[in-house]
């Protein structure tokens, strides 16, 4: 059986929407400093929220809607403990991914069995969300290199103390990109919902929030390299079922071992230039994960 | 003279210290204005206040005599304040030119932008190319982006918060022509400063703050440093007192001492004599191998067998551990994060290097009374001015800090202390009670290694004298008597002083 790339692609681009939605919203976050370790909660959250609304009003699009919002909404959670109580970055984190994951399991249990109702298909049989993904990642990085906003939100970034010297609102520009960064992981999780699995399943995110969170620093922070990321998973994912009914034998482990492989060696590469003194691109941004506080 | 800025009777409290209190002066159009005093005297809370980043509790500002009460930078920038910080205010990852664009209320387009900046930077003659990113920039070309970026606004008043403690004296000099040509065009510059000899000859009035108090302002060029600095830290300097020491039997040995250079300096064949009761200071350009040296003698860079010898034990191949046992101490240069934990109480820095000679541990134990008492016995013997043994070590001032650390060690009773730069950045009144005791230190019998960049400190310490240049030291000459050119030739790398006379 021979495997026909095109329409390997297609499905590689399916795969990777809800990683590319996550990891762009993370990215906005951890350009702004802020390390949100919750991806993988806010995304579940999305994908219950998501089908629950598309379910009631039978529109996928409302559905996406109120995914943002939930997302948005568990963000905020995140935001009030490490922006105001100053609480560890990781550790809210950790503990918003397992919120989200125990909270969805109680309320999506009614969902389990339900059959979402059909996305809307867009230009050449790819649906709008799939069209969505790939529009963000040029649109963020405008945002983030060409615009005013984009570039107060990286020197908040970079440097917090300055940022708040010069006078700009360190806290609410991270809040802002927390939200943000909520709402795009909350639609990323509703397309593995209604687009994806086409029901509700408990735990369904299945760790795409993690690769979402590996793949922001394979991508070196920069909106592109996250497309290229979350191409490369969604091929992974997709020869990997291919390969299997194809019958040839690779070890499926291998397969899945490659988007977290090449993280690390894009880890060991960036720490290797910063090593032989060439900083400054494709570094992490310099107060990513470092609490903010003011006297004033 | 226009006044450009005034302030009336401000104060600012924060818990427990009274930051600023009924602060009053005025700064003038065209003249470069001096806000002086020691480390905490309240001058970092008064240009915040001007600056608009802390709100004053009482008081009045006027700007050109308007009424002026900025809420935030931003409000500031837009009545024309700018300010030059001292530290964070620029960021590694961007470029010139989006740094510049940060500090701006309306920046224009990029390229108009960065056509100004390339104009700006070459009509005060501080070359500037607006692409590149901040972390390829030199300390005084990051200066020159934080200048011009206050320099595209047109202030009528310009902050500039001790611009010249990352400048090498050249870059320096640059500046002070800069500041010169921007007052004659009419700007009122506040220039703050602990450095009295730049003050005298380059600022035309200076006020002096003392614990938060205006203790006046006067013409800086009529006074000298010492009555300067006598206003600034309260009482009459302390003079030092050489007195009551006698070189004795040599303590510490160098010999044939060799380090291959790592990142910076390579220390060649490098010999020294150190007697009981001796201050030999090293001289030198920074760089030349000065923390090269440290570190070989500290045990943090092991050397060849035989190469470091402290009465009559070789140590060459020793940890800093088996050297402090064995008497050889040191202080190295960076206060925070080499010399002292920054994130540490002050006790458990005292752990770092004092278990051992203090016996601040037992059969592998912390014992947490010990070292609260021996930090409590650092702090009071001198007179480290701190809440107490459980503050943060980062959370002291500089001077408090340098205080605490050099104390640390000459309360071990070393055989050997070698210090590096123990007064760098540290205001006058701490400087001189660190030198005392040092003085102090020889005095009851030990030696002691002053490396450091001030001559003048130098010549005041040290009994023998020798020059770093490039990782080679020059042989030692006596204190008394050598004069700053001859200093100025060992410095330079002519170690003869036979040599230096007849180039002379």
């Amino acid at each position: 059986m021979m495997i026909d790339p095109l329409s390997v692609f297609i499905l590689l681009l399916g795969a990777a929407t809800p990683i590319l939605f996550a990891a762009l919203g993370e990215l906005v976050v951890e350009r702004a400093g802020v390390l949100n370790l919750g991806v993988e909660g806010m995304m579940i959250t999305g994908a219950l929220a998501g089908f629950a609304a598309a379910h009631a009003s039978d529109s996928p699009a409302l559905g996406f809607v109120a995914a943002a919002i939930a997302g948005m909404a568990v963000s905020m959670t995140f935001a009030a403990l490490t922006q105001f109580l100053l609480s560890n970055q990781v550790a809210t984190g950790l503990a918003l991914t397992l919120f989200g994951l125990g909270l969805t399991a109680l309320f999506g249990k009614p969902y389990e069995g339900v059959k979402a109702p059909a996305i809307m298909p867009g230009p050449l049989g790819l649906n709008w969300m799939i069209w969505l993904g790939m529009a963000l990642v040029p649109l963020i990085w405008w945002f983030l290199t060409r615009t005013r906003p984009g570039l107060i939100l990286r020197a908040v970034g970079e440097n917090h103390d300055a940022a708040h010297a010069l006078g700009y609102p360190v806290r609410l520009v991270r809040i802002l990109a927390i939200g943000f960064g909520g709402a795009l992981a909350g639609m990323g999780g509703a397309y593995i919902s209604i687009a994806t699995v086409l029901q509700w399943t408990e735990g369904m995110t299945a760790g795409a929030g993690w690769i979402a969170l590996a793949i922001v620093v394979f991508a070196q922070w920069n909106p592109w390299g996250v497309l290229a990321g979350a191409w490369l998973f969604g091929g992974v994912t997709v020869l990997q079922l291919r390969l299997q009914a194809a019958g040839v034998a690779v070890p499926v482990q291998l397969l899945s071992m490659a988007p977290y492989l090449a993280t690390i060696i894009v880890l060991v590469l960036i720490s290797a230039r910063q090593k032989f003194g060439r900083s400054g691109a494709g570094a992490a941004p310099a107060s990513l994960g470092r609490p903010f506080y003011a006297l004033k | 003279m226009t006044n450009v800025f005034q302030a009336e009777g401000l104060g600012k409290t924060y818990p427990g210290v009274r930051a600023n209190d009924d602060v009053s002066f005025t700064v003038s159009a065209g003249e470069i204005h001096a806000l002086l005093g020691e480390n905490g005297a309240g001058k970092s809370t008064l240009v915040k206040m001007i600056y608009g980043l802390v709100r004053p509790d009482e008081g009045r500002m006027l700007l050109l005599d308007a009424p002026y009460a900025p809420h935030d930078p931003k409000a500031a920038r837009a009545a024309g304040v700018a300010m030059v910080f001292q530290h964070f205010s620029l960021f590694e990852a961007l470029t010139v030119a989006e740094n510049i664009a940060l500090g701006m209320e309306n920046p224009p387009p990029r390229a108009e932008l960065s056509r100004r900046i390339a104009e700006l930077s070459q009509g005060y003659g501080l070359p500037l190319n607006p692409a590149r990113r901040i972390a390829a920039l030199s300390a005084g070309e990051r200066q020159r982006v934080e200048i011009l970026r206050c320099l595209l606004q047109n202030p009528r008043l310009l902050i500039m918060d001790e611009p010249t403690s990352v400048l090498t004296p050249q870059e320096a000099e640059i500046l002070f022509a800069t500041l010169r040509q921007l007052a004659e065009a009419g700007t009122a510059i506040l220039y703050i400063s602990h450095k009295l000899e730049e003050i005298r000859s380059h600022c035309d009035r200076a006020t002096i703050l003392r614990q938060g108090k205006v203790m006046g302002t006067v013409n800086p060029r009529a006074h000298s440093a010492r009555e300067l600095a006598a206003m600034m830290v309260g009482a009459e300097m302390r003079v030092v007192d050489r007195s009551g020491r006698k070189p004795g039997a040599p303590v510490l040995e160098v010999r044939n001492l060799s380090l291959p250079s790592g990142d910076g300096m390579a220390l060649k064949d490098v010999a020294l004599t150190l007697r009981s009761g001796e201050i030999l200071g090293i001289g030198g350009v920074a760089g030349n191998g000065q923390e090269e040296l440290l570190s070989a003698l500290s045990g943090e860079a092991p050397t060849a067998p035989g190469t470091v010898t402290l009465e009559g034990k070789d140590l060459s191949r020793a940890g800093p551990e088996l050297r402090r046992r064995a008497g050889l101490l040191a202080v190295p240069e960076d206060r925070l994060g080499h010399t002292a934990v920054p994130e540490f109480s002050l006790t458990e820095n005292t752990l770092l290097t004092g278990t051992s000679r203090q016996g601040l541990a037992r059969h592998g134990l912390i014992d947490r009374k010990a070292a609260t008492d021996f930090a409590r016995q650092v702090i009071q013997s001198f007179d480290v001015r701190t809440p107490g043994p459980a503050t943060a070590a980062g959370a002291l001032s500089g001077g408090n800090l340098q205080k605490f650390v050099i104390g640390r060690e000459v309360l071990g009773h070393p055989r050997v202390l070698v210090v590096n730069q123990p007064t760098w950045g540290v205001d006058a009144g701490a400087a001189a009670s660190i030198r005392q005791a040092l003085l102090d230190l020889a005095a009851e019998g030990a030696g002691v290694i002053v490396i450091s960049q001030d001559l003048d400190e130098l010549l005041e310490l040290s009994d023998r004298f020798c020059a770093l240049n490039q990782g080679r030291l020059s042989n030692p000459h006596p204190t008394d008597g050598l004069t700053i050119d001859e200093i100025g030739l060992m410095l330079g790398g002519a170690h003869g002083m036979e040599v230096a006379h007849v180039q002379a």
